[in-house]
């Protein structure tokens, strides 16, 4: 495990925002935090990246209690952002640069390397209220990983950007993790986190109520959907291990969804039909994260 | 360079390098003068024409004693033409003064009638000149009773004549014994120029760092910053580094000033050389020259070192309560529940001063001097006129100790009001927030 959070509890006046919760995120994945707004996302974040303390309970890095000097081994892009307006580009990355320890003469090597791969070299020297949006949260991006830290945690770094510089931002934290880099993910667009999280937490209520892998997590959730293709114009077999829940016709086939009711094998399933029909494919429905996570927020 | 000293380099310079700054800087001592001066040179000019004033004197005693100035002349008329006057009134003639009955002994038989309201200065030509021939006039009188002593008589005139001057010269008794020539005059205006700059720096700096807080804030660049620097660190550079311009302000005023007098005393003195002749005695170099040596008689060196103690002190004090109020909002408009409060406690300080400086021992000044809210505005006023030290070392320590309190209390609360949005929270609520871990 490179991060482990154990029985963190914190407490604000008048609202417990996180009751003991423990995550592990292994070295050179990528975790996703999910949950809903208001579950303790943003606060656990906040005792990882060391600015605020936990009531209880502790945090571990690389297998030692966290520490002061931590904060440069992380890179944290926090969900509201932002940059010093009336400051040029340039110099406002070389501050932030070197406030996450960098010397002068490294955080410049740094930035220009960065500003080179992103395609933003002609705005180095310009006010960063002249920015786009997105130039804003490319240049936010760049000083998450200027310091080249071992852990990066991205709030919502999707939002905000257009397709083209959202794409940018996920093959950029591929390739940290291919690095050998730990990055934790907390978003809401679950499309992205079935395409680039390995493990997730989800937090509810200030607890944690599902913690794995993601592929692991959505086997565990399936909701024993099937779906056929058979030949022919009709489907009227009915037995009690498994309910109908549609059939369209398409082309010479027929598209059927059945849902399997009852202890039967997914094998046994499959022969019922089989012995009165042709089967052209089958195909198990694994749910989407976006299901999981209503799902489990709805129970 | 560790993570403070950039935070105060990024507040300095980002701040200096202003154009805003520059121009304010170098600006404000000409405004300064300008907005002194201007009203007085308006004030000096008069709108070129003479004014004449007609003369009724039925008496025929007073008329020929009005003297014409370079703004009033004024004509005698006699009891012929008196009809007409009034008429040219508001033409060319500004006022008439009539005279019916001997003023010695009916004081009242003089009126001044003018179209418009007769001017001060006017007013006071015609009863200077008139009192001084009516006190000559009763002298008169009485050596003519008989019954008076001659002798004595003449003893009165001439202490009339002469006038009761009085140049009062002040001194200062220190501790030590030592006597010092003081000027009442110039302490106050000394006292008032540091009250007024202190007052001023409070004001702009403390907001200075409000905006500062909240543009981090606005801007939500703030959570990037705490990733990174300790908040205790972004508020005390944030402070430290706002405070710097205000010296570095101060500083270049004061070069500013510096040149300023020298070259004023550089012409007056070579034009005193040169024109000496011309000018009227009292205004010769002697003059300057006392000025100057009540000027050097001030203690400087200790009111400089007061004032930096006091600035710093009062700037560091207000800076974070402004600091700690606006980390707990999210925008300008919330401010103001906050800062009015505050603002009022200034401003009454610096009426407290102001009023001050007529009883710089009273215990208005006292107490307003020891309290520290308002202690480093009214000591300021103070210190040039001479006080213990006991009380300076007692305020400083209060102050001090004050402001070392208010700005833990304000760390504590900026460190968690800078991560909150939304609901603007009560003081309540904020105190909770010291508690947070």
């Amino acid at each position: 495990m490179y991060l482990e959070t154990r029985n963190v509890v914190k407490q604000y006046a008048n609202h417990l925002a996180l009751n003991n919760v423990s995550i592990e995120v292994p070295r050179a994945t990528v975790f996703g935090l999910l949950g809903p707004n208001g579950a303790g996302k943003t606060t656990l974040i906040r005792i990882i990246t060391r600015i605020t303390a936990p009531d209880s309970g502790e945090v571990m890095i690389d297998g030692t209690p966290s520490k002061a000097e931590d904060v440069y081994k992380i890179g944290y892009l926090p969900e509201e952002r932002g940059l010093y307006k009336k400051m040029k580009v340039g110099e406002q990355a070389m501050y932030l640069a070197q406030l996450r320890g960098l010397s002068k003469k490294d955080a410049h090597r740094e930035l220009m390397i960065w500003f080179k791969r992103f395609g933003i070299m002609d705005w180095y020297n310009r006010k960063v209220e002249e920015l786009s949006k997105g130039m804003q949260q490319k240049v936010q991006f760049i000083s998450t990983v200027i310091h080249n830290p071992d852990l990066l945690i991205f709030d919502e770094p999707f939002s905000g950007f257009d397709p083209v510089n959202a794409d940018i931002v996920k093959r950029e934290m591929l390739r940290l993790k291919e690095e050998g880099k730990t990055i934790i993910l907390s978003t809401h667009n679950m499309e992205s986190v079935e395409e680039l999280c390995d493990n997730i937490a989800l937090i509810h209520k200030s607890q944690v109520v599902l913690q794995g892998k993601v592929f692991d997590i959505r086997k565990e959730h399936r909701p024993n959907i099937f779906r056929f293709r058979l030949t022919g114009s009709e489907f009227d077999l009915e037995h009690p291990s498994f309910t109908l829940l549609s059939k369209e016709r398409y082309h010479e086939f027929i598209n059927l969804r059945i849902q399997k009711v009852g202890d039967i094998s997914n094998n046994e399933l499959v022969k019922l039909i089989l012995n009165k029909y042709e089967v052209v494919s089958y195909d198990e429905e694994l749910p989407t994260m976006n299901d999981v996570f209503i799902r489990t927020v709805t129970k | 360079m560790n993570k403070l000293g950039l935070v105060i380099q990024r507040e300095y310079i980002t701040r200096v390098r202003k154009k805003s700054f520059i121009i304010l800087t170098l600006l404000m001592p000409v405004l300064m003068v300008a907005l002194t001066m201007v009203p007085l040179w308006l004030s000096t000019l008069n709108d070129g024409n003479v004014k004449n004033v007609a003369v009724i004197d039925n008496t025929g005693i007073y008329a020929t004693l009005l003297k014409s100035t370079d703004a009033y002349q004024f004509q005698v008329i006699g009891a012929s033409e008196q009809r007409d006057t009034e008429s040219r009134l508001g033409k060319d003639l500004f006022a008439i003064l009539q005279i019916t009955e001997d003023l010695h002994k009916d004081p009242r038989a003089v009126s001044l009638t003018s179209q418009k309201q007769a001017p001060q200065e006017l007013q006071s030509i015609i009863v200077s000149v008139l009192s001084e021939k009516v006190t000559q006039q009763k002298l008169d009188d009485l050596s003519l009773s008989g019954n008076v002593d001659m002798e004595a008589i003449t003893q009165v005139r001439s202490i009339v004549e002469e006038g009761s001057k009085v140049s009062l010269r002040t001194f200062r008794l220190d501790s030590g014994g030592g006597v010092s020539e003081s000027s009442t005059e110039l302490a106050t205006i000394i006292g008032m120029l540091f009250t007024i700059l202190i007052y001023m720096f409070i004001l702009m700096y403390g907001n200075m760092v409000m905006q500062a807080v909240l543009e981090e804030k606005k801007s939500r660049i703030v959570e990037v910053m705490v990733s990174s620097v300790k908040p205790v660190n972004l508020l005390v550079g944030k402070i430290i580094g706002i405070g710097l311009v205000g010296i570095t302000q101060l500083v270049i005023w004061g070069i500013l000033m510096g040149l300023f007098f020298s070259g004023l005393s550089f012409f007056i003195a070579s034009s005193g050389q040169m024109s000496a002749a011309a000018m009227p005695p009292e205004m010769g170099n002697f003059e300057i020259e006392g000025m100057m040596s009540t000027v050097m008689s001030i203690n400087w060196l200790e009111i400089g070192f007061y004032f930096i103690l006091f600035f710093i002190g009062g700037y560091i004090l207000y800076a974070s309560i402004f600091a700690m109020f606006a980390s707990a909002v999210d925008s300008e408009e919330d401010t103001g529940q906050f800062m009015t409060p505050v603002t009022l406690i200034i401003v009454f300080a610096f009426l407290a001063g102001f009023y001050s400086v007529n009883n710089p021992d009273g215990p208005l000044a006292f107490w307003t001097s020891l309290i520290p809210f308002s202690s480093p505005i009214v000591m300021m006023v103070r210190i040039p006129f001479g006080i213990p030290l006991w009380e300076k070392l007692l305020s400083v320590v209060l102050l001090y100790g004050t402001f070392i309190l208010i700005a833990i209390l304000s760390a504590k609360i900026y460190r968690v009001g800078i991560l909150m949005y939304g609901k603007k929270p009560s003081i309540k609520e904020m105190l909770k927030w010291v508690k947070y871990k």
